[in-house]
């Protein structure tokens, strides 16, 4: 065994497997991985805790309601904003994919939020614009700038619409052009009570701007 | 206690000790290894909503993966200067070898063997470290690692094969200085 001619990989493969340490958790580090997984849970309201806790976002819905209209707000980083819209736009046109589109399939808002909310840390507002010739059609679960997100889907004219939304405090900054086009898609963004708005569509411009203003007056009225 | 933690807790704790053997081995650092664990696993269950897949593992170890990379980047002084604890060696279970009454001697030179490869690993640069245990402790499946490692399949299998030329030349080199050689 104290032999080490070239071998070949199959007996240096078994020799790691048995020779090499495999360290197992310590009983500590297990009851702090417990307890912190159950204390960060942030049960049914919508302030999870466990964000702020390790981000220190401090009362990041401690304001009223926050519109700023089509005011994508840039972080420190200055090209943040363009990576979220890269992003978005990847994340809409995977959803085009046959079979992608929907995780909950229903033009009910009052499926669909419920079905959302269980599933993130956070509970996005689901609004119906069918009067106005938007249509719900459901909601997915996405992942967009390192987090899971909400993604709304909707109808209108045969185009679908994902409306991106997370939760994310207003910091202030420069406001993003309204409904820039991007490779053919048309992206808009806002910031309203507490949660950040994308929408992604191949939609002309001038009507998803429609559309997002038509969501801010939703949202702004409603509960 | 939620719904959502207690499917989180079902699909992860069982994941913990290869959680934190990975960890262990890419920051070469007991404590610092604690912590990135905790950190990963409060970070996975934020991500929980977004794990669609069978196979918990490959996608906690990759989560685990990524913050320890994060941890060697924001400490890279102390990653480089670290020496592999010799001491928490001695402390975990042991390699599973099968002791020889026999034949002592080779015994002696098992325990050897392990420490000699314990260090070689330990001193791989860390994607080259990353994709042996993976591979050969956490055997998992070559498409899982690219995963993980956020690489192409291609690449995966041509750092395993660098990692073993260096983990056999550094036995070898280890092997000569231990042999029955009159002097070094």
């Amino acid at each position: 065994m104290s032999r080490h001619d070239e071998r070949g990989d199959a007996a240096l493969n078994a020799s790691i497997r048995s020779g090499a340490t495999r360290h197992t958790a310590p009983p500590a580090l297990r009851a702090d991985v417990l307890r912190a997984v159950r204390h960060a849970h942030p049960g049914r309201s919508p302030q999870h805790k466990a964000w702020q806790q390790w981000f220190g976002l401090g009362a990041a819905f401690a304001a009223g309601i926050l519109v700023s209209w089509l005011a994508g707000v840039l972080q420190p980083a200055p090209d943040a904003g363009e990576r979220i819209e890269s992003q978005v736009i990847a994340a809409h046109v995977r959803s085009l994919m046959p079979g992608h589109v929907a995780d909950i399939a229903s033009s009910d808002q009052h499926t669909v939020k419920p079905w959302l909310s269980t599933r993130l840390d956070f509970s996005p507002p689901v609004n119906d614009l069918r009067a106005e010739g938007f249509a719900l059609t459901g909601g997915r679960l996405d992942y967009v700038n390192e987090r899971p997100v909400a993604a709304l889907v909707y109808l209108r004219n045969g185009h679908v619409i994902n409306v991106f939304v997370w939760p994310e405090v207003n910091r202030g900054g420069a406001t993003r052009k309204p409904a820039s086009s991007h490779n053919g898609f048309n992206v808009a963004t806002w910031d309203q009570r507490g949660m950040r708005f994308w929408a992604v569509s191949d939609l002309a411009a001038v009507e998803l701007n429609g559309f997002a203003e038509r969501l801010q007056q939703q949202d702004g009225a409603g509960t | 206690m939620n719904d959502r933690t207690r499917q989180f807790e079902a699909a992860a704790m069982p994941h913990l000790d290869a959680a934190y053997n990975l960890a262990r081995w890419l920051v070469r650092d007991e404590h610092a290894a604690d912590d990135v664990v905790q950190e990963a696993f409060l970070r996975a269950l934020r991500y929980f909503g977004s794990f669609h897949g069978d196979d918990p593992k490959p996608w906690l170890l990759g989560i685990v993966r990524n913050t320890c990379f994060t941890w060697l980047r924001d400490n890279r002084g102390a990653a480089q200067t670290a020496e592999y604890d010799d001491e928490i060696v001695g402390e975990q279970r042991e390699p599973g070898i099968e002791p020889r009454a026999d034949n002592p001697e080779q015994l002696l030179s098992a325990k050897q063997q392990s420490d000699h490869l314990n260090t070689a690993i330990a001193q791989l640069p860390p994607v080259f470290r990353e994709v042996i245990i993976l591979r050969e402790l956490e055997e998992l499946a070559y498409e899982d690692i690219a995963r993980i490692a956020g690489i192409p399949l291609g690449t995966v299998m041509s750092r395993l094969s660098r990692a073993r030329s260096y983990l056999r030349a550094a036995m070898l080199q280890d092997t000569k200085g231990t042999s029955d050689e009159p002097s070094r």
